[in-house]
């Protein structure tokens, strides 16, 4: 009968399908399954040729400013002018999406903090960069260049960007004593619970280890991206202790601006181009302030995808993000140090190099930058016991609960 | 009359609290647009017609307007085409499975879009990728049409119901042609229902996020996509909310026409 | 005129069809079976399969390899359960609120209002579904938020933040889903029923509640299907009003972005996916789904 006979094609094909599936394995074109000691064989770009007219890029939000958030911050209008290179920006709010967003092979580079760079680097997402197709690299700052999150196998996977921390933010017409330490929301018993707020990703944890580094020796904390099973458990109760006094968690940083604005948030983790938002937008007062603990940061790069549509392009942009000028703008507009030495004669604040400690190695060199904890211990010592991201990423969830 | 006067108000009062209840936060929004300050603080700081302005020239939200009407349009279409089939099949016809026919188009809109959304991603990642095609207006058409299938299948199944065949078969008995009878009688008769649920269904399609979040990629940006990038953002909250306003007093238009051309007391169904 | 064209011969593919009901039946019946059947439920098949495989943890590669580690870990882990347990509490909640709102809104229109009336009021339940749905949570967001207009009305106790105010929101965003199919249920409801309960004496509640409910129940066993499954798959409007709560959709979400694990999110996704089936189940039997 022709309802049999129908049915019995329909199900051949879906059987086709599932094959073809089958057979091509998934998202993701990760060449290795073993752990990360192997790095996929990708080519660096030889020579740079015409721009493509087009380029997509992920970004973190205030990197790639095109005069739609305040008329006079706009540094991707000029780009477009110059390259002919049309910029598609999409905003990614943490790490963990930039990563899934690389994985979907429609984009031609990122810029990727620490704790996506090598996941990025092994994955196979991303290619080694040419730095002789980048003449502004010359002048980065070098304490930035050929560091264990933006390079392997003796390569350069990506141009720096700049850097900065994550500060302690407070609204000091509620919190009426500056802070000076992050027990005023790790406090169990804090005067602000329910109003207190924390970076919505698995390396926040980090910050809590950070804590526990020094108010709790006993654990022997020394990196906070190095944790073994205990070290974890123990940051892992101190967060969920935490959950029950946070109000809300941010990943879009908007979302923060307005919670403090609207003072369902009065205190908490930011980066520094929160603060200025709220500031600028008059409606709340806030201060800033680096705890005496500690700070977790970022140190972020600019990558370009393994399989770009429009790789000259990519290359054109990461030139022109750290040419002196432009480097200066996004490092004033988001409140981070520029990765560009020559940015400090350019920027509109002559003090800002010095507030942000741009040219100081020792001072970046404190900084705790978000890295991807592995089993093989981040912090150099060669022990094998530490946990990795994933294990991260399920106990996120459970202390969120 | 069969109901109590007391039951009557009651049920009267019941009404307008509903309604009060569903047009008071679109209330806000619209009294928001004007709102001075960015942050919607309560109460309004002041009058201001600046975000109106704004989002007059925001190439972003037209651009993306333009794209939700395309893709809307294309989901709506193939909605039509195929729902208007599935329902006569079902309708017109006894054969076996026929219920589970019915039951496997109310699957799509009942899935959470976030498993459609993954299944369709997951599928087209596989299979189009490739064959070298990426996400695009044409992804999102695709998932779109598939849960708006059962909106048109639900109108015309109803409508083809209440109508039965005497009509058709009086039609084909006097010498009608396949389309001529589809032309002057089958047709004329389930337009209200044509047009009922075209409008829902290219509504769904219109504010859709979760299934587009998925297909869409990187290019593509339908309304509700660039609202959710601009929701939160502190100089476009306001113009987004200027859009919102403007969509709802808009789509008074679109529904009462609808009202009007659907004909009989019975409305669309969802 | 009908004479003579009685006569005349009708084309031949309209001949060919005539007497070919299967051939017909077939040709409407296979694109939209393709389409629903090959497209989507194959992709839905797809992606149970890949429920089945895992990641490389730190590349987050997939390897399509057989599992059942995702699957152990769904139905075991308490996390899982816990938010399971209040997702389907959330979306039941919604679906009665709703249900209770909806119930004298849908009644009014379809037997008390004139019809007159009742074409505005259709209208004025129907229009809102076209504001932005994202638009409409934010609105609930500045609805409660500290010293926002609900926290004025109610000197201070905004339920803020939280479980409640993702009820509140996924209850108002799916009123008119609920409001429109009950009408269609009410609307069918005979009057002559109505009135010849009312001749032999039946006081409002007893018609109301021996007629008219029993009659109306598949309507609303219909409204019911879409605020469950629209409140159950919801992870953007917890994420806006919802503060720090977690959802099902949630979860699914976080642990394919988050942690790029997209096998333990197919995984995660088939809790779902067995909720809605068994709620459609159910509700085929109290005819809903004709009632649609």
């Amino acid at each position: 009968m022709i309802t049999r006979t129908k049915l019995s094609a329909i199900a051949v094909a879906a059987a086709l399908l599932v094959t073809i599936a089958g057979c091509s394995g998934g998202g993701g074109g990760g060449s290795s399954t073993s752990p990360q000691g192997n790095l996929p064989n990708i080519a660096a770009q030889k020579k740079l040729g015409a721009g493509e007219g087009k380029l997509n890029i992920i970004v973190w939000a205030g990197y790639a400013e095109d005069g739609a958030d305040d008329p006079t911050v706009d540094w991707v209008t000029p780009f477009e002018k110059q390259t002919g290179c049309q910029v598609n920006a999409k905003t990614a709010g943490t790490s963990d999406e930039m990563v899934q967003l690389m994985r979907t092979g429609q984009y031609d580079g990122v810029s990727a903090s620490g704790d996506a760079t090598l996941r990025l680097i092994y994955g196979g997402d991303v290619a080694p960069v040419n730095t002789s197709l980048v003449p502004n690299y010359a002048t980065i700052s070098d304490f930035l260049k050929m560091k264990a999150w933006n390079s392997a196998g003796g390569k350069m996977y990506g141009i720096p960007h700049g850097w900065g921390a994550n500060v302690l933010m407070y609204n000091p017409a509620v919190v009426t004593t500056a802070p000076d330490s992050w027990s005023a929301v790790f406090d169990k018993n804090s005067p602000y619970a329910g109003k207190i707020t924390a970076y919505d990703s698995p390396i926040y944890i980090a910050d809590a280890a950070l804590y526990l580094k020094a108010t709790d020796p006993s654990l022997g904390i020394k990196d906070p991206y190095s944790l073994t099973e205990k070290q974890l458990n123990a940051a892992v109760a101190l967060l969920k202790t935490q959950n029950a006094n946070v109000g809300e968690y941010w990943s879009d940083y908007t979302k923060e601006v307005e919670a403090f604005e609207s003072g369902s948030s009065v205190i908490g983790t930011t980066w520094q181009v929160i603060a200025n938002l709220v500031q600028s937008d008059g409606k709340a007062q806030v201060k800033t302030v680096v705890p005496k603990e500690g700070v977790t940061g970022w140190s972020d790069t600019w990558m370009i995808a393994a399989k770009a549509k429009h790789p000259n392009c990519m290359y054109q942009w990461m030139d022109w993000i750290t040419s002196a000028k432009v480097n200066a703008q996004v490092a004033e507009w988001f409140g981070e140090a520029p990765a560009q030495t020559k940015s400090c004669a350019e920027t509109s604040d002559p003090a800002f190099c010095d507030t942000y400690h741009a040219t100081d190695a020792a001072y970046a060199a404190n900084i705790h930058y978000w890295t991807t904890p592995q089993t093989a211990c981040v912090d150099g010592s060669g022990k094998t016991d530490c946990t990795a991201y994933s294990e991260w990423t399920t106990k996120w969830q459970q202390i969120k609960g | 009359m069969e109901f109590s006067r007391g039951f009557r108000i009651l049920l009267r009062v019941c009404m307008w609290i509903g309604l009060a209840i569903l047009y008071i936060p679109l209330i806000l929004i619209v009294v928001n647009s004007f709102n001075q300050s960015k942050t919607f603080s309560f109460p309004p700081t002041g009058f201001t017609l600046e975000w109106w302005i704004a989002a007059s020239h925001s190439t972003g939200a037209l651009n993306a307007l333009a794209t939700s009407i395309i893709t809307g349009v294309g989901a709506t279409l193939v909605a039509l085409l195929l729902g208007t089939m599935a329902a006569f099949a079902v309708q017109r016809y006894r054969f076996f499975g026929r219920q589970t026919i019915s039951f496997l188009v109310v699957l799509p809109i009942t899935f959470p879009g976030i498993v459609t959304g993954l299944a369709l991603l997951a599928s087209f990642s596989n299979i189009l990728g490739p064959l070298g095609v990426g996400l695009g207006i044409g992804t999102v058409i695709i998932g779109h049409a598939t849960f708006c299938i059962v909106i048109v299948f639900n109108n015309v199944q109803a409508r083809l119901r209440r109508l039965g065949t005497s009509l058709e078969e009086a039609s084909a008995d006097l010498g009608g042609t396949l389309w001529q009878t589809f032309r002057y009688v089958t047709f004329p008769s389930i337009r209200g229902a044509l047009v009922a649920g075209a409008l829902l269904a290219f509504a769904l399609s219109f504010d859709e996020i979760v299934v587009t979040t998925f297909t869409a990629g990187p290019e593509v940006q339908t309304l509700p996509i660039w609202i959710f990038g601009n929701l939160f953002r502190p100089n476009q909250a306001p113009v987004v909310n200027v859009v919102a306003a403007v969509l709802t007093i808009v789509a008074i238009v679109p529904v009462w026409l609808s009202q009007r051309i659907a004909g009989d007391s019975v409305t669309s169904r969802v | 005129m009908a004479a003579d064209q009685g006569v005349a011969k009708r084309g031949p593919v309209s001949a060919f069809f005539a007497t070919r009901p299967k051939t017909r039946l077939g040709l409407l019946l296979a694109p939209p079976l393709l389409w629903l059947v090959v497209a989507y439920l194959g992709s839905i098949v797809v992606l149970l399969i890949t429920a089945f495989w895992s990641v490389n943890g730190f590349t987050g590669a997939v390897v399509p390899t057989f599992q059942l580690g995702n699957i152990v870990s769904v139905f075991s882990e308490p996390l899982y359960r816990e938010v399971t347990l209040r997702t389907i509490v959330v979306a039941l909640s919604v679906t009665v609120v709703d249900a209770v709102i909806a119930f004298p809104m849908a009644f009014y229109m379809a037997k008390i209002a004139s019809p007159r009336t009742r074409a505005f009021f259709l209208v004025a339940v129907t229009t809102p579904l076209w504001a932005s749905y994202l638009v409409k949570a934010y609105a609930w967001r500045v609805l409660l938020e500290p010293n926002g207009p609900i926290d004025i009305i109610t000197g201070g106790h905004s339920p803020g933040y939280g479980l409640p105010a993702t009820v509140i929101t996924l209850a108002y965003l799916w009123l008119p889903y609920m409001i429109i199919p009950m009408f269609a249920g009410f609307d069918r409801v005979p009057s002559s029923l109505i009135e010849a309960s009312a001749d032999l004496g039946a006081s409002t509640g007893r018609t109301v509640r021996s007629i008219i409910l029993p009659l109306v129940f598949p309507a609303v066993a219909a409204g019911s299907i879409f605020t469950f499954s629209l409140s159950l798959g919801d992870y953007i409007a917890v994420t806006i009003v919802g503060g720090k709560t977690q959802l099902l959709a949630n979860l699914i979400y976080g642990q394919l972005v988050t942690a790029n694990n997209q096998p333990l999110a197919a995984a995660l996704s088939i809790v779902p996916l067995i909720a809605i089936i068994l709620y459609l189940l159910a509700m085929r039997r109290t005819g809903a789904l004709e009632s649609i």
